[in-house]
């Protein structure tokens, strides 16, 4: 009996001229969890998906139970009993759990969704999940969408199951419900492959690990035989030291003082409450939290592009000595009293920059109003983007690419780069380094530092409390609209900060 | 009189009933066909002249027969709104064309060449053909008074509609084939990722869509204006649209929902003493329930409400 389920030979995957994956083996035991572990853009996704047929490989083999396979499409990789849960559902909304289930299945016989029902029910309580086929998508919440993905798997009678970064959108206790069903599907004799880049749960859940590293797969270990140390150096390929070099603030003096601001959204429930903080000068002030719970519409507010329904926002202009209050002000005027939002939406492109434009052009987008001149002054742009290319490193064929062709991190430098340009007094950016590799964001972090020492007030929205706590010199922790803590990030743990930031309010708990 | 208003109305609402039909399953595969006003006129035009060609093929007024004289311009109608569908669907499925732009232009376009068509074909030899179409096929509606005329008193088309609508409604609701349908104008990614072909799917459903669109014109013509060429096809064409609309792409309330149009479209001819442009207000009162009932849908907000969710919007499998 062969009890290697799944095996890749020499594979290697181009985009371009670039390779995604290079000589990848690897080999997955029947009865294991195999978890693949590594950075961002390290190729875990694009292997996975050549073995769920989304991409074809350029080069080597893939071999089910021991016989080589071809496979070009979900389609063929159903054959082989292979199931891939992505990590963006692809779910009809309208439809209930069991439409989606049955969609695009050929079977003999008569379409009847109760005999669907039946076999679903079967296979929930086989592995231990809960579900109602009837319900529909769009009704579900997140965990309950990931549960029918599973089950669309499971339903075609999948051996081989691969899943896409599950836990990313998962609370803790959603997790552990999910662990406990791929356990059971191991106990059953399946395979699993997960991906994922927390290491805790390769820890915890994980027979073996694979570390791939920029495109290659730099070893596969027993997780018992393994600590966190080891993988996280496989990982990075050295012993790498992440430090971030920060000062103490000079002379912090009071920027902006934003005093209790209250915004309901169109649904007219209240996304800040009561919102009070000081911003200083030459400090950096993070904001913790749970995403959504209102650090875009704070920042947002800030710049005047959101409502908002009381409050004082006051900035005392260093230029001027003035008070003025940014309430009453328009998003322009805002902007020119050197108040600066930089923010990064998940898809980079959606607010900020123009993904078909290059880089002048989009620098432009900051600078087009000024000047008396009828025609459009493209000199001036043009200096400052080559200044961008080069004190940022940005990685570009040349200028005139369009942003939405150039990486993650170099579109995000463009953005931070381009406001940062503006000499802003008060500097703010939301997540700038979603989705970046360490070395990227750790240059996103040395501009906002640099920012800080100029004596510039930066505020900076961020996910990993790691990074808040050796970066900034205060943290405010947001939750559910309201402030529930201001610590000094020199003196606080992660525990702290995690405590104020699932500290609920009035226990009404909204998703969104 | 109020019989002689209903029936009128009736007849009027199948028409829209055959276009909101087509329509509904062309959206339904996430394709917003804007050019079915031009489908429309294409079809009934094509089915005229086919008329035409049967009258002189047969030899005259005298030998034309019943089957055959309703049966081969039915048929050349589906067969010249379903071309039009493969232009559409070719131009938005195969070169990605922007929807709403061939849409319009599939409108100017078949409104265009069905004048010419029927400027070609001499008009009165297809007009001979109307009679058939008007033909009571239940031969009951005379012994049961008013309400055999209500019921029972229409020629082939009218029922054919109804059946048509019921079964559209039936396939998309109650078979794999219309679940996959659905899926692909709600989510083609998701689809194709199921492994139904996208583009197969989308074209079959156009051009089925576009066939079942045309016999609306060819019912208006050849049954409600007894054989007489008229242009407004095309208007006609946009009450359908509005129709899909009111009945939230559901065949089977557009059986009860185009006899309401009806009853609008046509009220004004039976009111005594009502002026010009009196009437016009009566036309425009479809319009007028069809932005309400978008206000009360939107304002509503129920998911199963809505348009498909990808209707308007091209698939291209690179983008996933």
């Amino acid at each position: 009996m062969n009890t290697v389920a799944l095996e890749l030979k020499n594979i290697s995957k181009r985009f371009g001229d670039k390779y995604a994956n290079k000589n990848v083996d690897l080999t997955l035991e029947r009865g294991e969890i195999l978890a693949i572990l590594g950075e961002n853009g390290s190729g875990k996704t694009s292997m996975v998906n050549m073995i769920a047929g989304i991409y074809y490989p350029d080069e080597g083999e893939i071999f089910v139970d021991g016989k080589p396979v071809v496979i070009t499409s979900p389609k063929d990789a159903f054959k082989y009993k292979i199931g891939m849960i992505h990590q963006h559902f692809k779910l009809v909304d309208v439809f209930s759990a069991s439409q989606n289930i049955v969609l695009g299945i050929k079977e003999a016989g008569r379409y009847k969704l109760s005999e669907v029902e039946d076999k679903v029910y079967e296979i929930s309580k086989k592995y231990g999940f809960h579900i109602n086929p009837k319900k529909k998508v769009h009704e579900m919440s997140v965990s309950e969408k990931q549960t029918v993905e599973i089950m669309k798997v499971l339903y075609r009678g999948a051996d081989i199951l691969i899943l896409d970064e599950p836990t990313a959108v998962l609370t803790p206790q959603e997790i552990e419900k999910l662990f406990a069903v791929l356990r059971r599907m191991r106990e059953d004799g399946k395979s699993i492959i997960i991906i994922t880049h927390k290491m805790h749960e390769v820890l915890s859940l994980s027979d073996r690990v694979a570390v791939m590293r920029k495109g290659e797969h730099v070893a596969t270990v027993k997780t018992a035989e393994t600590n966190e140390k080891e993988l996280t150096e496989m990982m990075m390929g050295e012993k790498i030291d992440l430090n971030i070099e920060r000062s103490e603030p000079v002379d912090p003096q009071d920027r902006l003082v934003v005093e209790n601001i209250c915004s309901k959204n169109a649904e007219g429930i209240p996304v800040l409450n009561n919102v009070s903080f000081t911003a200083r000068s030459g400090e950096i002030l993070g904001v913790a939290g749970i995403a959504g719970s209102g650090q875009r519409e704070l920042l947002e507010s800030i710049a005047g592009l959101y409502h908002i329904d009381s409050g004082e926002i006051t900035y005392n202009d260093p230029a001027t000595g003035k008070q003025e209050n940014l309430r009453d002000k328009t998003p322009l005027q805002i902007a020119d009293l050197g108040v600066r939002l930089s923010f990064v939406p998940e898809d980079r492109l959606g607010m900020g920059l123009v993904g078909n434009m290059d880089i002048i052009d989009n620098v432009m987008l900051r600078s087009y109003k000024k000047g008396k001149s009828f025609f459009l002054d493209r000199n001036s742009p043009h200096n400052l983007a080559m200044e961008l290319i080069k004190d940022l490193n940005i990685i570009t064929p040349n200028e005139y690419t369009p942003v939405r062709k150039l990486s993650g991190g170099n579109i995000q430098k463009v953005l931070v780069g381009r406001e940062i340009a503006a000499a802003p007094s008060v500097f703010m950016a939301a997540y700038p380094v979603r989705g970046l590799v360490v070395n990227a964001s750790y240059s996103i972090y040395n501009l906002l530092n640099k920012q800080k020492e100029m004596g510039v007030a930066v505020i900076f929205v961020g996910e990993d409390l790691d990074v808040l706590i050796e970066l900034c010199d205060r943290i405010m922790v947001i939750s559910s609209g309201e402030i529930t803590g201001i610590v000094d990030a020199r003196n606080t743990t992660k525990e702290e900060i995690g405590l104020l930031m699932t500290k609920a309010r009035k226990g009404d708990n909204t998703d969104e | 009189m109020i019989i002689t208003f209903l029936v009128s109305a009736i007849k009027f609402g199948m028409v829209l009933l055959f276009g909101s039909t087509g329509e509904t399953l062309t959206e339904k595969s996430g394709h917003l066909n804007l050019g079915i006003p031009g489908v429309m006129c294409v079809g009934t035009a094509v089915g005229c002249a086919a008329e035409v060609i049967y009258f002189e093929a047969c030899g005259g007024k005298l030998n034309m027969i019943y089957p055959l004289a309703v049966f081969i311009p039915v048929i050349a109608t589906l067969l010249g709104g379903a071309l039009m569908g493969l232009i559409y669907s070719f131009l938005t499925v195969t070169l990605h064309a922007n929807q709403n732009v061939t849409g319009l232009a599939m409108t100017t376009f078949g409104v265009g060449i069905s004048k010419y068509i029927i400027a070609v074909v001499d008009d009165y030899k297809f007009t001979a053909g109307a009679k058939f179409f008007r033909m009571s096929i239940l031969p009951f509606s005379d012994a049961l008074g008013d309400v055999g005329k209500l019921f029972f008193s229409y020629g082939i088309l009218v029922y054919l509609s109804i059946i048509v609508a019921v079964l559209v409604s039936f396939i998309l609701n109650r078979t794999k084939v219309g679940l996959h349908l659905r899926a692909v104008g709600e989510n083609p990614a998701t689809a194709d990722a199921a492994g139904i072909n996208v583009t197969k799917y989308r074209y079959i459903a156009t051009c089925t869509g576009c066939a079942i669109s045309s016999l609306g014109g060819l019912l208006y013509i050849m049954d409600y204006l007894n054989g007489n060429w008229e242009y407004v096809i095309d208007a006609i064409g946009w009450l359908c649209v509005a129709l899909v609309i009111f009945t939230i792409w559901k065949p089977v309330f557009g059986i009860f929902c185009s006899i309401l149009f009806g009853v609008f479209y046509v009220a004004a001819e039976y009111i005594p003493g009502i002026s010009l442009s009196d009437k016009e207000i009566f036309k425009m009162l479809p319009y007028l329930v069809t932005i309400i009932v978008l206000i009360i849908t939107s304002i509503r907000n129920k998911r199963e409400n809505q348009p498909p969710a990808s209707l308007g919007i091209n698939y291209f499998r690179e983008e996933r």
